[in-house]
């Protein structure tokens, strides 16, 4: 990042283009659009649980940080939609974080497993849950 | 009796029989015949986010389908779709928008499904049961009221899907009203709070229980501090989360008092007198039968 005159540029690695645009690809969404005003991670509803803030992984996906996949945030977030109805910008997070983790998955990922279930807990979820759950988080 | 297809989805049928139960008998007080197709499959339960993705489109289309069937053979009025799981409600809304609106997903969908003997047009309304009700009006719903809700302060939890993302939801993602125009229609006093509309950690509840516990502990704290003796909810999930897991906050939170968690349409059945069978209140946990006796409401 630098100032050019009165205008701030934001300069991406060339090494880091690819990564950004199979992000934009996969979502759908323009991350440039974003100037974190951090609506988004005011309103997330699972902030506590996370280690990057919704914002700073929208600014990851700006620079085009491959480490955005290592990070915590992509799983945890519940996909409730609450940052999309707050982005000032327009932007769908819910989206953006869905292709990061898709970019995970695709490479035969699965962050969850029904065998760590006791029979007891199978029992007792609502299908509802299981099947949102596994879609979401295995490959 | 006009006759609207019904969409169950998994969960209606075991974990939340109450909402499906309350629904179905309060749908026919109100002059509504809810048809269910007879070989609907899984909707897939969260929508397809990633802009290549097409396979997880077919399954919602699939039961289209089925409702075009309906249509088809004169077994329903009209092509809407009624739904009651706010996760169903999105996926097949959803996934109809994307049909309807993207054409190259329409084609490479219409591609695959070659084997359907009906090949969807994109005709099917998916709707929400509260958005039906709306429909028939809110007196229409008041005039079917034999035990009027008096006193009861009930507080409406939308959680996630009812309402976003935008161009989707039933009602204003920001001030929504059509719970509590019911619950005013119902004769109950209706709750704002803060969380009405706050994510009750939805699918995290299998492995992630603890979050999911503080979420609970935070809306229905916040639902009690405004008043409420219990919440409403239109989602099974919500409802698990809510109620069930309340094991789970007093786990974490030793002095959380509990307070019940009811579907809206268990609420409708208690006013409108239609028994025990439809209002089904022995499913839900905490069990919320006393505080509705102590307030002379349970039959």
């Amino acid at each position: 990042m630098s100032f050019n005159g009165s205008k701030l540029v934001l300069r991406v690695r060339p090494e880091n283009r690819s990564f950004k645009e199979r992000v934009m690809e996969l979502s759908g969404e323009n991350v440039d659009l974003c100037f974190q005003c951090g609506a988004c991670s005011s309103g997330c509803p699972m902030t506590q649980e996370m280690d990057y803030l919704p914002s700073k992984v929208i600014r990851m996906a700006q620079l085009g940080l491959e480490e955005a996949l290592e990070s915590k945030t992509i799983w945890v977030c519940t996909t409730c939609f609450n940052c999309e109805v707050r982005c000032p910008r327009g932007i769908d997070i819910a989206n953006v974080m869905e292709a990061l983790r898709q970019m995970v998955l695709r490479k035969k990922y699965n962050r969850v497993s029904l065998d760590d279930l006791s029979p007891e807990e199978l029992r007792e979820l609502p299908q509802v849950a299981i099947v949102s759950n596994q879609r979401k988080l295995t490959a | 009796m006009t006759r609207l297809a019904y969409y169950p989805g998994c969960t209606l049928k075991t974990n939340a029989r109450n909402f499906e139960a309350s629904t179905l008998a309060t749908a026919e007080a109100l002059g509504m015949e809810l048809v269910e197709p007879g070989r609907w499959n899984c909707c897939g339960t969260v929508h397809a986010l990633a802009k290549d993705d097409v396979m997880h489109h077919l399954a919602p289309v699939r039961n289209l389908i089925r409702v075009e069937e309906l249509s088809n053979s004169g077994a329903i009025d009209g092509k809407q779709v009624v739904t009651l799981c706010a996760m169903c409600y999105n996926t097949l809304k959803r996934s109809n928008q994307v049909f309807n609106q993207d054409s190259d997903k329409r084609k490479k969908i219409r591609d695959i499904m070659t084997k359907e003997d009906v090949q969807y047009s994109g005709g099917v309304e998916v709707i929400h049961y509260l958005e039906a009700l709306r429909g028939l009006g809110w007196e229409k719903v008041a005039a079917h009221v034999k035990k009027p809700l008096k006193g009861l302060k009930v507080a409406p939890y939308y959680g996630c899907l009812l309402l976003r993302p935008r161009g989707t939801g039933i009602d204003d993602a920001d001030h929504p009203t059509i719970m509590e125009d019911l619950l005013k229609a119902l004769g109950a006093e209706p709750i704002g709070f803060a969380y009405s509309q706050k994510c009750c950690g939805s699918y995290h509840t299998v492995q992630m229980k603890e979050a999911v516990a503080d979420l609970s502990h935070r809306i229905l704290k916040q639902a009690e501090a405004a008043g409420a003796d219990v919440l409403a909810t239109a989602c099974p999930l919500c409802e698990y989360n809510l109620g069930p897991r309340q094991d789970q906050v007093k786990k974490q939170y030793p002095g959380f008092d509990s307070i019940p968690v009811v579907y809206f349409t268990q609420l409708m059945a208690l006013a409108f007198g239609l028994g025990s069978e439809a209002t089904a209140f022995e499913a839900n946990r905490p069990d919320p039968r006393p505080l509705l006796k102590e307030r002379g409401l349970q039959e």
